[in-house]
Parts: C-alpha cells; sequence; structure tokens
C-alpha cells in the first residue's frame, strides 16, 4: 500500500463556548501568585458542566462527517487522557451518538498527549481498506492558580482518514519514544504535576526535536527549505521554542493559542486541522507532536478544506466573567447545592439498554402510514393510530425552532436557571427539551436551534454519567 | 350515549381541613380532622359508610399505598377502600370513584377522601422525586412552575400579545384569588397583595415570580355521596347534586407533536365540552355562577378561562383585566382563595374546590357568600401543560321533594 493512495478526506474540530480570559484568572490569584496577573490577555476554552472528552469528540466528529460519508467509517480512534469511562468503549458510546456502522474497529487510546499523533499515523500507515475516524479530545483540569490554569483548555478534532480525494497526504514521519517526565498524571488523579519548563526544553527536546525533524524529512524527501508551514502540538512556551528549534518560518494556530488554550492530546489533532483549514494547495506542513517523545509528521496539502470552522468556533466564544462560577461548573468549587440536588440519579440500565438507539443516537419513530415523526418512538402512532408502523428515524442532525421555554430558577441544575421547552422539528414532530449553552434572556420563542450531545445527570453515588441530545442557539460570531 | 351522571348523586356531607404548612399534623390527622367535620354535615353514622375512595398523589410521602391509609386513620370497620391516583385530578378521581358506586347502585352511602401531607421534606417546592426508569432517560429535570411557565411563552406568541400585558393580567388573577382568600379561614395564606407585588416578586421560572406560584401545603378535604333518594330518607329536602364528572387525560399528542401549538390545555377542552354535555349546559358564559379552577400558576387559570369556553380565544387578557372572574364579576373564579391561597395538597385539592362549590350553593360561604349560585364548576388540570389529565365536575342544587 502507497502512503498516495490514502490521505485525509474531512477534518472538523470543536471548542467550547465557554472561555476562561486570563485577566479573571490574575484577578482572582493575583494576591497569592503575582506572575499570574501578567498572564496576558487571552483565553482558554473550558467545558460547560455538561461536556466531557466524549461529548466534545462527538461534536467534533459531526463536524468532520458533515462533509465525508458517516456509513463509509470502518475505524473508530478516539485518543484521549480524560475518556471518563476505564471500563466502558468510549469509542464505542460515540460510535452510538453518531450512529456510524456497529462493525466498526473501535479503539480508545490515552496514556500520553501523542495518542491523537500516534493514531493519526496507525491509520494512515496501515490502512485495512475502510475510512478511519481520528479523534483527539481532550478537558484536563487546571489546579486553581497553576501556570497551566489559563492557558490550557479543553477542545477536539476529528479527521477522516481513507481513499479518495484527499485534503491531504502524508510524505514522511519519524518517531521517537523516551521516558522523561516533564508532567505527569497518576490514574484517577485530577490534576497534572508539571516540572520547570526550561528543563523540559533544554533535557527533553531540544537536541531531540531536531534530530526526529531531520528523520521525518528525510522520509518525505525533502528538505527544510520544503517546509511552508510547521504546527507543533504543545505547551505555548515549549511549542514556541520548538518552532524555533526546527527553523520554523511559519507557524500554524497562533489564534488556538489565543482563543482555546493548549488542548492536551486534542492538541495535534487541532493543530492538524489548522493547517487543514489555513493551508494552501501545494504547501508542506510539518506536524510535531510532544509527549515522552516525538511524532513529526510531513503533509502536503493537496486542496484546502473548504469549511473554516475552527477559526468560526475560536472567534465564537463567550468569555466567563465569574471565576467562581468556572470552578464551579468544572467542579473545582462544592457548592452548596441544596437538597433539591439530592435526588437520586441512578440509571436502569435495562430502560437504558431497550432504548439505547433513540437515546444515544436521538431516533425518533417515522410513521410509515402517515408519515409523522415522532419522539420517542412507540408502537402505536399518535398522529393516525396505526400500530407497528414506526421507523427508526435521527432527529440529533435536525435543525429546530423554539416552541416554548422556560427558565427555571427551582430546577436543580448545576448552571442555573434550567432553560427547557419544547423544540419542534420537522414532520410534525416536538420533543421538551434542556437547553444548554444558553444564558438567561438567550432564547426565545421562535429561534432555530440545533442540537448536540451533553451529559444529561451525574450519578456521582454510582461514579456513572448519561448522557442525551440538548439544543443549543447557533454560534455566532458575535457572541465573543 | 351513556346516560352519564347527572342528578343520580347527591352530596350528603363535607369537610375540610384547614390547608397550611400543617407542621402539627401527618396524614392521619388531616383526613380526621376533613372527616369529622363531613360526618357531622351529614348527619350520619361512621358505620353508614359502605365504601370509601382515597386519593394520595406521593404515596412515598408519608401516607402510603393502598386505601390503607384511609381504612386505619378513621379505624372503618374493614368496608372496601380504594387508592385512586390521576397526578392532580386526584381528588376528583376519589370522589368519581365514590359516585360512580352510587350511582351504580353497588352502595348507597360512600366517601371519598384526597389528602396530601407535602411539608415533610425540609425543603421549598413540591417534592423531588425521578421520572422513571425511561423518562429520566431524556426528559428534562423540570419543576412545575417551568412547565406550567411554557404556557405563557407560547400563549404570547400564538396570540400575539405583549408579555407585559400577560403579566399584568396574570398579576391581577393573584391579586383577585388574595383578596378572596383573606376571607377564608381555612386558606394556607389570608393575606391580600397588591398588582406591585406580584410584579416585583423573584423569578420562579420566566416569567412566573413567586407570586404567580400557588403554595405548598398539607390539606385533606372530603365528601360523602349518596343517592337523592338516601337523602330524601335521611330528610333532606334539596341537595348539592353531581351534575357532570369528566376526565380528559393526554394521549400524548401535546408532548410529540407540534400541532398542538403549546399555549392551552386540550384536555381541559375536551373535558369541558363532555361535562356541559353531561350537565345539559349550553352557554357555560352566562349559565356558571361560580367557578374552581387549577389555578396552581396564575398563566394557568388564565389560558383555562379560555379552555372552558368561559373567554374567548385571545381574550382572556382582557376579561381578567375587566374583573369579569373576580368576586364581583359575571362568574366568580376561586370564591375561596384558590390553589393560590389553599396551596395544592394534590390528593386533596379536587375535594377542596367541591367543597367551596357546596358551601356556596347550600348559602353557607360566610363572608365569600355570592348571592344565590346555582351551579359551580370545578375543574383540575393533573400533570403539566403537554401531558395532563384533566377533570371537569359541575354541581347544581336540585329538589328532592318531588
Amino acid at each position: 500500500m502507497s502512503r498516495d493512495d490514502v490521505g485525509i478526506l474531512a477534518c472538523g474540530a470543536y471548542v467550547p463556548r465557554a472561555r476562561l480570559p486570563a485577566t479573571l484568572v490574575g484577578g482572582a490569584h493575583g494576591w497569592f501568585s503575582p506572575s499570574l496577573k501578567k498572564a496576558g490577555d487571552g483565553r482558554r476554552s473550558f467545558c460547560n458542566w455538561d461536556e466531557d472528552s466524549v461529548t466534545m469528540a462527538v461534536e467534533a466528529a459531526r463536524d468532520c462527517l458533515a462533509r465525508s460519508d458517516a456509513a463509509s467509517i470502518g475505524r473508530v480512534e478516539l485518543a484521549s487522557t480524560t475518556l471518563p469511562f476505564a471500563d466502558r468503549s468510549n469509542a464505542g458510546l460515540l460510535r452510538e451518538a453518531l450512529d456510524l456502522p456497529d462493525d466498526a474497529n473501535l479503539s480508545d487510546s490515552g496514556g500520553s498527549l501523542r495518542a491523537a499523533s500516534a493514531a493519526t499515523l496507525r491509520a494512515l500507515e496501515n490502512d485495512d481498506g475502510r475510512a478511519a475516524l481520528v479523534i483527539g479530545s481532550d478537558c484536563v483540569e487546571t489546579k486553581p492558580a497553576s501556570a497551566q490554569e489559563a492557558t490550557h483548555g479543553h477542545a477536539a478534532a476529528a479527521i477522516v482518514v481513507g481513499k479518495g480525494d484527499p485534503l491531504a497526504r502524508l510524505k514522511g514521519s519519524a518517531s521517537l519514544h523516551q521516558d522523561f517526565v516533564d508532567h505527569y498524571r497518576s490514574a484517577g488523579e485530577r490534576f497534572n504535576y508539571t516540572l520547570e519548563a526550561r528543563w523540559t526544553r533544554d533535557a527533553g527536546y531540544r537536541q531531540q526535536t531536531r534530530d526526529v525533524y531531520a528523520r521525518a524529512l528525510a522520509d518525505a524527501g525533502i528538505g527544510a527549505d520544503g517546509v511552508h508551514h510547521v504546527a507543533v502540538a504543545a505547551p505555548p512556551a515549549l511549542a514556541k521554542a520548538v518552532a524555533r528549534i526546527v527553523g520554523a518560518t511559519s507557524v500554524i494556530g497562533s489564534e488556538l493559542a489565543k482563543q482555546a488554550g493548549f488542548c492536551g492530546a486534542a492538541e495535534p489533532m487541532l493543530k492538524l486541522v489548522a493547517a487543514l483549514q489555513s493551508a494552501d494547495a501545494g504547501e508542506t506542513v510539518v506536524l510535531v507532536s510532544l509527549g515522552q517523545g516525538i511524532d513529526v509528521l510531513v503533509f502536503e496539502i493537496v486542496k484546502p478544506c473548504s469549511s473554516r470552522s475552527l477559526a468560526l468556533q475560536l472567534e465564537s466564544g463567550a468569555d466567563e466573567t465569574n471565576y467562581c462560577r468556572y470552578l464551579a461548573l468544572r467542579r473545582l468549587l462544592g457548592l452548596d447545592e441544596g437538597i433539591r440536588a439530592e435526588r437520586d440519579n441512578r440509571t436502569a440500565q435495562s430502560a437504558a439498554w431497550r432504548k439505547h438507539e433513540s437515546i444515544t443516537g436521538f431516533k425518533g419513530g417515522l410513521c410509515t402510514a402517515c408519515g409523522t415523526l415522532q419522539f420517542p418512538q412507540s408502537v402505536v402512532c399518535v398522529n393516525c393510530g396505526s400500530g407497528h408502523t414506526q421507523e427508526p428515524f435521527r432527529l440529533a442532525d435536525l435543525k429546530g425552532r423554539v416552541r416554548s421555554f422556560t427558565e427555571d430558577w427551582l430546577a436543580y441544575t448545576p448552571s442555573p436557571p434550567l432553560i427547557f421547552g419544547n423544540v419542534g422539528f420537522e414532520k410534525g414532530a416536538n420533543v421538551m427539551m434542556e437547553f444548554t449553552d444558553a444564558a438567561a434572556g438567550e432564547i426565545e420563542v421562535g429561534m432555530p436551534v440545533e442540537l448536540c450531545f451533553r451529559i444529561k445527570d451525574f450519578d456521582d453515588r454510582r461514579q456513572f454519567r448519561r448522557y442525551f441530545w440538548k439544543p443549543f442557539p447557533p454560534r455566532g460570531a458575535s457572541d465573543g | 350515549m351513556a346516560r352519564g351522571i347527572r342528578d343520580r348523586v347527591v352530596i350528603l356531607g363535607m369537610g375540610c381541613s384547614k390547608f397550611g404548612e400543617r407542621w402539627d399534623a401527618g396524614p392521619e390527622e388531616l383526613m380526621v380532622e376533613a372527616f369529622d367535620e363531613a360526618l357531622g354535615d351529614a348527619g350520619i353514622e361512621k358505620s353508614q359508610i359502605d365504601a370509601a375512595w382515597l386519593g394520595v398523589f406521593f404515596q412515598e410521602q408519608s401516607t402510603g399505598k393502598s386505601g390503607l391509609p384511609l381504612s386505619q386513620a378513621l379505624r372503618l370497620p374493614n368496608i372496601p377502600v380504594t387508592r385512586v391516583e390521576n397526578l392532580c385530578a386526584t381528588g376528583t378521581e376519589s370522589l368519581r370513584g365514590a359516585v360512580y358506586a352510587v350511582a351504580a347502585g353497588a352502595a348507597d352511602i360512600a366517601l371519598a377522601m384526597g389528602v396530601e401531607k407535602l411539608k415533610d421534606t425540609g425543603f421549598g417546592g413540591l417534592p423531588e422525586r425521578t421520572k422513571g426508569a425511561t423518562e429520566d432517560l431524556w426528559l428534562p429535570n423540570s419543576t412545575a412552575p417551568g412547565s406550567f411557565a411554557q404556557l405563557a411563552s407560547a400563549y404570547s406568541n400564538v396570540h400575539k400579545r405583549d408579555m407585559n400585558d400577560l403579566k399584568r393580567a396574570m398579576a391581577h388573577i393573584s391579586v383577585k384569588s388574595h383578596r378572596n382568600g383573606a376571607l377564608n379561614p381555612k386558606a394556607h395564606l389570608q393575606r391580600e397583595i397588591s398588582e406591585d407585588d406580584v410584579l416585583n416578586a423573584p423569578m420562579v421560572a420566566y416569567p412566573l415570580g413567586l407570586y404567580d406560584c400557588c403554595g405548598v401545603s398539607d390539606g385533606a378535604a372530603c365528601a360523602i355521596v349518596c343517592t337523592p333518594e338516601v337523602a330524601a330518607k335521611l330528610g333532606r329536602r334539596d341537595a348539592v347534586a353531581i351534575k357532570a364528572l369528566q376526565l380528559a387525560p393526554s394521549n400524548g399528542y401535546e408532548l410529540t407533536n407540534d400541532g398542538w401549538d403549546g399555549s392551552h390545555t386540550l384536555t381541559t377542552r375536551l373535558a369541558a365540552e363532555r361535562a356541559y354535555a353531561e350537565a345539559g349546559i349550553s352557554d357555560p358564559k352566562t349559565e356558571l355562577d361560580v367557578m374552581e379552577v387549577h389555578d396552581c400558576f396564575s398563566i394557568t387559570e388564565l389560558v383555562l378561562m379560555e379552555d372552558l369556553g368561559v373567554s374567548e380565544p385571545g381574550r382572556a387578557i382582557d376579561d381578567v383585566l375587566d374583573g369579569r372572574y373576580d368576586y364581583d364579576g359575571a362568574i366568580p373564579c376561586q370564591i375561596d382563595g384558590g390553589l393560590k391561597c389553599f396551596g395544592h395538597p394534590i390528593g386533596a385539592s379536587g375535594l377542596r374546590m367541591a367543597y367551596e362549590i357546596y358551601l356556596q350553593l347550600n348559602g353557607r360561604a360566610d363572608r365569600r357568600q355570592l348571592d344565590a349560585p346555582s351551579t359551580g364548576l370545578a375543574q383540575n388540570l393533573g400533570g403539566v401543560p403537554n401531558r395532563n389529565v384533566a377533570s371537569v365536575a359541575i354541581y347544581g342544587l336540585t329538589d328532592l321533594k318531588g
């Protein structure tokens, strides 16, 4: 199999709407750590209370699959260091949410910030004849007042690899593994332990990156002058240093650093998508991915991606104005949520299994007798009364319209008010749904809404979380 | 068409506990309080009751399942007791059981009891509970105010009525009910409020503020019913008769189909239509003298005026603001203070409404007494606007001499 047969066919990204400005962090912690006051005017993305690495991965994949063929996917590589389940296929959950073929080969990978670049290499170099969906997604929590708090964010990005009319081809690559512990996080812990950045740069990556970079260029058969852009997946200061070390003349992803921050295992995919959505046809882009070693991937851009989804999402964030709310949404501050929050959210797994396609894939029933769409799918049609006539019909990718809503200050939610209402869809369907990513005053009757896959409830007693779909107002560039 | 229930059953006696935050009382004390009044009113012995129905909604909230809580609290002589539950129409459902048993000839005298003890949760509002194994997977963790607030946003949109005008009419509804409740010693809230109080209250669920919501209370109410023949035999010359008892539950249409516009309650319209037919009412606007409707929230009462056919679609705002449903209006509504002032001990509410109509028709409503009303309506709406059980009961005076 020649490298030229297989390429990147599509790409997509997801950056949460919520952003934590460095100035807000500096204002909160400057008394304790004066250096944080000088963290600059950037911001980082963070997950809403109902997002995690799986929900972000689903959204990045949906962005990607909007320009690709979901039915062709035969392999899913989900790379993250923060997958919610240690023993339940996270990629399997994602597969159901995306309604991908159920015989696809699924893999969860993690353990390193290079998990996604390694998965990309596997997909590009071990083609098994079916298209592969490769996703990097990460939401590493940062310790309050740490150097990472204002610079490390949450996001996901995805590519489809396969045969066809590619956006880019891999021209060469090289890797190095070294058990270099510049930071680590033990299993089950929430925060990284991070060592001095200058040591990381000088002892861990300076000479090593030069060597691996040179090997990758040699593998691609090009010289340093054949490189148009370099994209470095590493925390900001290290990324800057590495770009200098390899003599980069043009660096990809500066907006990413300013608007989302360094996004862990998602970073190499985000940088790759940034390149695919901004570089010109015929240009060569080198992706350098760091984490207990180095992956260097050399790509030739065949045709630029028609979408600017990553840039649009980076632009359309909403700055958090309340540092305590950020802490509470990320469960870094335990608020007294009241007795109402004590409700037991135990999931009846047998019921959840019976309804898994309806819930995870958000499929209603389309009556073949009268054409009425209804959720949930039922035995007897709500419109014509025919029995056993409904076929599963996916609502997840439909656009809806708000028919009624309220902002409920009494109901328990981690982010009051609970906004919910009737959402109308095509073919006569109406579903009562909980909205997300909308503040009080943002929802109106008649407003168009899109759907996203989110956490519905946490069950802290059993360390479980359940997911469903939620409507949200389309993100406009004016939000930021 | 079935013969219906009109004039086949009369009310022999009724009782109603004091409603409120009854820290002193559990379901047992509340039921005994209502029953003692009803038994004295009926002028019979406990042993003359042939069968009983008990309405309780939150069985897990201290009252318990089955007919046992009633049988045990009243030390009934092992007569049949059936426990019923149909959301907020539970009290009316309990009455329906007793009335149907008497109409069927299976019992000469039957008891309908409704009770709810809500104030044992330790927090405000209704008890928090799961929606069941399947619906928890997708339905929002909504509250009752949040669900009913949807009526307001949809109503404003469907009828193109400014939200500020709607809010003012909703405020008028609460002010009116508090004015009535202030005259009722059994009400939970017995204080008059102003329109400004309502409009400036903290938001509970947009656009419903605190005073757009009914209270959460404990209470019990009951009725003893029999045939007109039995009442006559007991020496009654006239009585309040059941003219109609109708029930309409949703079938999922409002929940799943966009054919319902969200601005009204479909089931109330159906139950009202059937009840008017059963009672022989052709023009509710002129034939009804008094109404008790399910004013769990101000917006609910407003849209119910249209659903019950006493206001034209889209015109309830104007009728409310014109005072049509005030104590001195054309059809006084919530003359006892309503759910707004009594709160809503779910199992008891339908019977509490019937109690006020019963007092009014008998001329025994004390300071709230209207001028010789002869026909009254009580309506319940159980559940939420997009999925509910509506009941409509019509009561009227009947002559037993013939």
